[in-house]
């Protein structure tokens, strides 16, 4: 069984909840040579050639698992991809069991997404292959947050000292999670701003800062991170309606030109325009919502090429055709 | 149960129903206690033990405990349970109705005592559904269950929402004698929570049951226990909120009794942390101040009673994705060593104290025989030895089921001898 040799992450990354400053630094220096690769006409280097990565996702995914899929082949591994519908995760087989048999198989990696909080702790704590967290319930979506802070270093320079605020729906989100842990590593102040019924209890515990009106947080902010507002959440009463939401929370370029001030816009998708966000604020010029998008593959090839080994400083010498 | 005569020679004698804590011979013929006294001499034949150096309580009683039988044995039967309770140190043990069927008709109460009996090891005491099928709707055949043996009534695990159904509840046992026992939870507040709801919570992404939601609903009980007089037993209390409400009730003269858990004695939410869910049970364990506020209400009496509880869990249940793993833990074989070394070692209770939470009051509570050594009581009595050290082993269970968050801890003080009705059902 091929085993995960050691690299600066651990075996996993199942949040960022934990990583240090450093760590997190490397991911995002380690992304930056790797970013260059997508803009080839040739886009792979054979950098884990033989790798085998299984993409396990128990939750619709579109936007997440197409990146991590071009990443991988990027990176010229083998990959499958395994999704709940038709496969027997729908026939009442166990995540223990799912795991145990793609083990069988000897896999060098698995990048899951699954409903609930912990899954992919529960995952790696059970085998040996490297497991990467692409979504666990409301918990983390650790490389949504990296590709965050990539996105946000590239246009506001380094993250210490940044204000961040996150909008929306905290309570149910795992970009959240991931974006407060992170931030608060690199020493960035970071508040919410939403709904009290669509904010975790005892945020403020965790070194968060809470804004009850959009437009304070506007003035306060140099970054704003607006999350999905999901349908289902009007569904469960957590807000009236969605035109009230809209109303109140809304991020829009009324009230961004209001404040006079620069904004950095960022969503991590997929968007419902008009709803969190305005279409004159998602293709504006304070939006780096695609930045984020590019941004994704490059971390997560980053990401993929430390779990397996590879030097942070050969990052550079192994995108020209070296292996991790 | 065939009856038994045997003689406990030379042990501390605690028994807080007769306000007794000294040295004594215990003599128990054809299954009751005959005689306490000094240089008591045997029957013929009768079984002679020396238990000098040793503790002798009345026997134990657990008045909350899930035999899983009938439906789910392969977490637990009868028979392993009733075993499981006598290792641990109890003679008696209630159990509950959630069942499959759900027990709410007096056949079925008399099979769970019928098995209880052929187990042969600790007492099985059923108890009845308040609500058909634990629907919540229709009262079950309260008095017909209470004359096939039944000892509470309640619907444990599924909370009585409707307050009109409460007080119909409390209402008609009156005229029975027996606690209608209720697990205190508003399901609107708690709705998809599966831990406390509390900083651990939001950092962990898992939805959570706020305090609130446990003591809305015993504020309701109490109330409706209030106006109608009936005897409310509420189960494993966890808030701080909780306690207090009940320490008002008792002053007020509301008849309630109610139970404290091991596990909301000793742990916290941080046991959860990582997403274990062998320290995942309903009420959630919750924060210090709530620990620490069930640690007095035991203190102070305001929490009658120790019960466990115990909630087997096959081990591939507990092998899941934190939201999927279901509540509960097993309790009947840490209970004695848990209590003894973090209660009782911690000078929060003294020994004769805990003896009367966990047999004087339960039976009282419950209206069981037992919980006494007076002469003519039930010849049930545990032997404990304050001082041996040991490490918990869930592989070592007499249980069929492993789930617990205390394996590995190093405990001292245990049962090395259970006694039922004259008769040795467990020594170790």
């Amino acid at each position: 069984m091929s085993r995960a040799v050691s690299s600066p992450l651990g075996k996993d990354l199942v949040g960022l909840e934990g990583l240090s400053a450093d760590q997190i630094r490397t991911i995002l220096d380690t992304a930056e040579p790797f970013k260059e690769i997508s803009q080839r006409r040739v886009k792979k280097v054979p950098v884990l050639r033989g790798k085998t990565i299984v993409n396990l996702f128990f939750e619709p995914s579109t936007r997440t698992r197409v990146s991590f899929e071009f990443a991988e082949k990027r990176l010229s591994a083998d990959t499958v991809n395994i999704s709940s519908s038709g496969s027997s995760v729908v026939k009442g087989e166990t995540l223990v069991d799912t795991a145990r048999n793609l083990e069988a198989m000897q896999i060098d990696m698995v990048v899951m997404r699954h409903g609930s909080s912990g899954a992919a702790r529960f995952l790696a704590e059970r085998i040996p292959s490297n497991v990467i967290n692409a979504g666990d319930g409301r918990h983390e979506h650790p490389t949504q947050g990296l590709l965050d802070l990539l996105t946000i270093r590239d246009h506001r320079g380094p993250i210490e000292g940044l204000k961040v605020c996150i909008v929306g729906d905290v309570l149910h989100s795992r970009v959240a999670r991931s974006n407060i842990f992170g931030l608060l590593a690199l020493g960035a102040e970071v508040a919410v701003c939403g709904p009290r019924t669509l904010l975790p209890v005892g945020i403020e515990e965790m070194g968060v800062g809470v804004f009850a009106r959009v437009e304070e947080a506007m003035e306060w902010a140099d970054v704003l991170n607006v999350l999905r507002l999901q349908l289902e959440r009007m569904q469960g009463g957590f807000v009236p309606s969605l035109r009230e939401y809209n109303r109140i929370y809304g991020v829009s370029r009324a009230r961004l030109d209001a404040t006079g001030r620069d904004l950095l816009v960022l969503h991590p998708g997929p968007m419902n325009r008009g709803v969190e966000i305005d279409s004159d604020v998602a293709d504006g010029p304070h939006s780096v919502i695609l930045n984020q998008v590019t941004n994704g593959v490059a971390v997560r090839m980053a990401v993929l090429y430390l779990l397996a080994g590879g030097a942070p400083d050969k990052a550079e010498a192994a995108k020209q055709g070296g292996e991790a | 149960m065939s009856a038994g005569s045997m003689l406990l020679k030379g042990g501390r004698v605690v028994d807080p129903s007769q306000s007794l804590d000294a040295v004594r011979d215990v003599l128990i013929v054809d299954g009751v206690v005959a005689a306490l006294g000094t240089d008591l001499s045997a029957p013929e034949g009768a079984r002679v033990v020396d238990v000098s150096g040793k503790v002798v309580t009345p026997g134990l009683i657990d008045v909350h405990v899930h035999l899983r039988e009938p439906g789910q044995e392969h977490k637990e039967t009868i028979a392993t349970g009733a075993r499981a309770a006598a290792a641990g140190g109890f003679t008696a043990v209630v159990a509950m109705p959630n069942t499959d069927p759900v027990i709410d008709s007096p056949a079925l109460v008399a099979y769970v005592a019928a098995e209880g009996a052929k187990a042969g090891a600790a007492r099985v005491y059923p108890t009845g559904a308040i609500s058909l099928g634990l629907a919540g709707e229709r009262l079950a055949p309260m008095g017909e269950m209470i004359e096939a043996g039944a000892v509470a009534i309640t619907d444990d695990g599924h909370p009585v929402m409707d307050s009109g159904l409460m007080r119909l509840a409390l209402e008609y046992a009156r005229g029975f004698g027996v606690p209608i026992a209720d697990h205190p939870e508003d399901l609107g507040l708690s709705a998809g929570g599966q831990m406390n709801e509390g900083v651990m919570s939001s950092r962990m992404g898992v939805r959570g049951k706020p305090n609130a939601s446990e003591d809305v609903h015993i504020v309701r009980d109490l109330l409706v226990a209030e106006f109608t007089r009936g005897h409310i037993h509420l189960q494993h209390v966890s808030t701080r909120f909780g306690v207090e409400a009940i320490r008002q009730a008792k002053a007020r003269g509301v008849h309630v009794t109610a139970e404290a858990s091991p596990h909301h004695l000793l742990l916290t939410d941080e046991a959860v942390e990582g997403y274990r869910t062998e320290a995942k049970m309903n009420p959630p364990l919750r924060t210090e101040a709530d620990r620490a506020a069930v640690m007095e209400g035991l203190r102070d009496g305001t929490l009658d009673v120790i019960a466990t509880d115990h909630a087997p869990h096959h081990y591939d249940e507990k092998e899941q994705a934190f939201d999927d793993a279901p509540n509960g833990i097993v309790g009947l074989e840490t209970a004695v060593g848990l209590i003894l070394t973090h209660v009782v070692g911690k000078g929060v209770l003294d020994l004769p104290t805990m003896v009367e939470r966990m047999s004087t009051q339960p039976a009282r509570a419950f209206g069981l025989p037992g919980g006494t050594l007076a002469d003519g009581a039930p010849g049930d009595v545990t032997v404990l030895d304050l001082d041996a050290s040991w490490t918990v082993d869930p592989d070592a269970f007499e249980s069929r089921s492993r789930n617990t968050p205390f394996g590995g801890w190093e405990l001292t003080g245990r049962a090395v001898m259970t006694v039922v009705g004259g008769r040795v059902v467990y020594e170790g």
